[in-house]
């Protein structure tokens, strides 16, 4: 459940940037995930809602984008489309695969009031 | 974590400090964005000497901040907090020559027994020291001591993985001596730890023989972040068909530059080879940190002109 400290350090961020801008509440938070990023979204969203009370950011709605995966094939010499660790190259069957996105953790923007 | 100063928070310890509890009854309205300041008060972490609990703080919530809904972007990583402390750790020990190892592995693949045995060869020879992550209790700090080299113990109380802020606590409580190794056992999970940067210089994924081969298909981000798979248990092999050479291909599929060592901690079988590949990291890392050090001096003397020909 590493998602928990992650949801703790996405408050920490909204709520600090909130009061740096004069506001008073978040009402959205926008975040980038990579889908090797090694965080469950579901895990996310609970874990957001639990860390998020009492403070600034509580229920603000949090809308996740999820971002693919690339990788870069030995075999073909190019890179794919991946969405998921150890399967083969979509285009020559290698096993040589080296990711090169989707392991994207990103706050991109909130809203507030 | 702390989320008020950034401290690394409810719910952990380190042996050796005085407890100093401090609760959150933060009113204040202004963002805590301090620097990694080492020795500032830590909220709800108790420390004795030589352990740093993070389980012991309440959890409470923080005031709300201080008007039409406007967008602000902040496009940052959420780990860049992390990421800083980390930065900061491997500055200290690159700045010193100190091979930093993460190892990471699942509950019972046999870390603490590979590292006692480590220690008792490397004695003598190369300072080694051992930061000891666990939930709870001290005994794994107590075998590393017992086996001869100086451990600390961080217990994480409910956190599922070390993070670079106790780590560069941790760090304070130990001897690094130059040309060093320090081994951080990370707490036994192998899917947490892979996402949090320490400030090593590599990351070793140990699986014993006993959890199967297929491991690095079912958690693969820990063997794509890991520079080494060390397959321990090897003794063990012949009696659960365990397929090394089959393993060792899985872990290439996620990670095609992985290297793989097999051993038996403790029929010390394979551990030549560990033990060399060890003393390669050691000495790059020394070589890079010599390199810096005399580009450092070359750059002094160049700005000093003939003052610093001496």
């Amino acid at each position: 459940m590493h998602e928990m400290s992650i949801c703790e350090s996405v408050v920490e961020t909204a709520r600090t940037v909130a009061l740096q801008e004069g506001a008073t509440r978040v009402t959205k938070v926008r975040l980038e995930i990579g889908c090797f990023g090694g965080v469950e979204t579901e895990a996310l969203r609970f874990g957001f809602d639990v860390v998020a009370r009492g403070t600034s950011v509580e229920g603000a709605e949090l809308d996740i984008i999820e971002l693919p995966g690339r990788a870069w094939c030995f075999g073909c010499v190019e890179a794919h489309d991946m969405t998921v660790r150890g399967e083969p190259c979509p285009a020559c069957g290698d096993h040589r695969l080296s990711v090169t996105g989707g392991e994207e953790l990103r706050i991109k923007d909130l809203e507030v009031i | 974590m702390c989320t008020v100063c950034g401290c690394a928070g409810e719910g952990a310890s380190i042996e050796g400090e005085h407890a100093h509890r401090h609760h959150h009854h933060h009113e204040h309205a202004h963002p805590h964005d301090h620097d990694h300041h080492h020795g500032h008060d830590h909220h709800g972490v108790s420390a004795s000497k030589e352990s740093l609990d993070y389980g012991q703080g309440p959890a409470r919530a923080h005031a709300p901040g201080l008007s039409q809904a406007r967008m602000i972007e902040i496009e940052t990583n959420i780990l860049s907090k992390n990421d800083r402390f980390a930065a900061e750790n491997r500055k200290r020990l690159e700045a010193s020559g100190v091979l930093a190892l993460n190892l990471v592995s699942s509950p019972g693949s046999g870390k603490t027994t590979l590292l006692c045995e480590t220690i008792r060869r490397l004695a003598g020879s190369v300072p080694a020291t051992v930061i000891e992550g666990d939930q709870q209790t001290a005994n794994d700090a107590e075998r590393i001591r017992a086996a001869g080299a100086p451990a600390v113990q961080v217990n994480t109380g409910k956190g599922c993985h070390l993070d670079a802020h106790m780590v560069g606590h941790a760090m304070e409580r130990l001897p690094l001596e130059d040309g060093g190794i320090l081994f951080i056992e990370n707490v036994g999970n192998l899917v947490c730890p892979a996402a949090f940067d320490l400030g090593e210089a590599a990351k070793v994924a140990i699986l014993s023989v006993t959890e199967g081969e297929d491991k690095p298909l079912k958690y693969p981000d820990m063997f794509a972040a890991s520079r080494l798979m060390i397959l321990n248990k090897i003794d063990l092999a012949p009696h659960c068909d365990f397929d090394s050479v089959r393993c060792a291909e899985n872990a290439r599929r996620i990670n095609p530059a992985i290297e793989v060592i097999e051993l038996s901690a403790k029929t010390a079988e394979g551990f030549e080879a560990w033990l060399g590949w060890l003393d390669q990291r050691r000495r790059d890392v020394a070589r890079h940190a010599i390199e810096a050090l005399e580009a450092r001096a070359a750059a002094l003397r160049a700005a000093a002109g003939p003052a610093g020909q001496g």
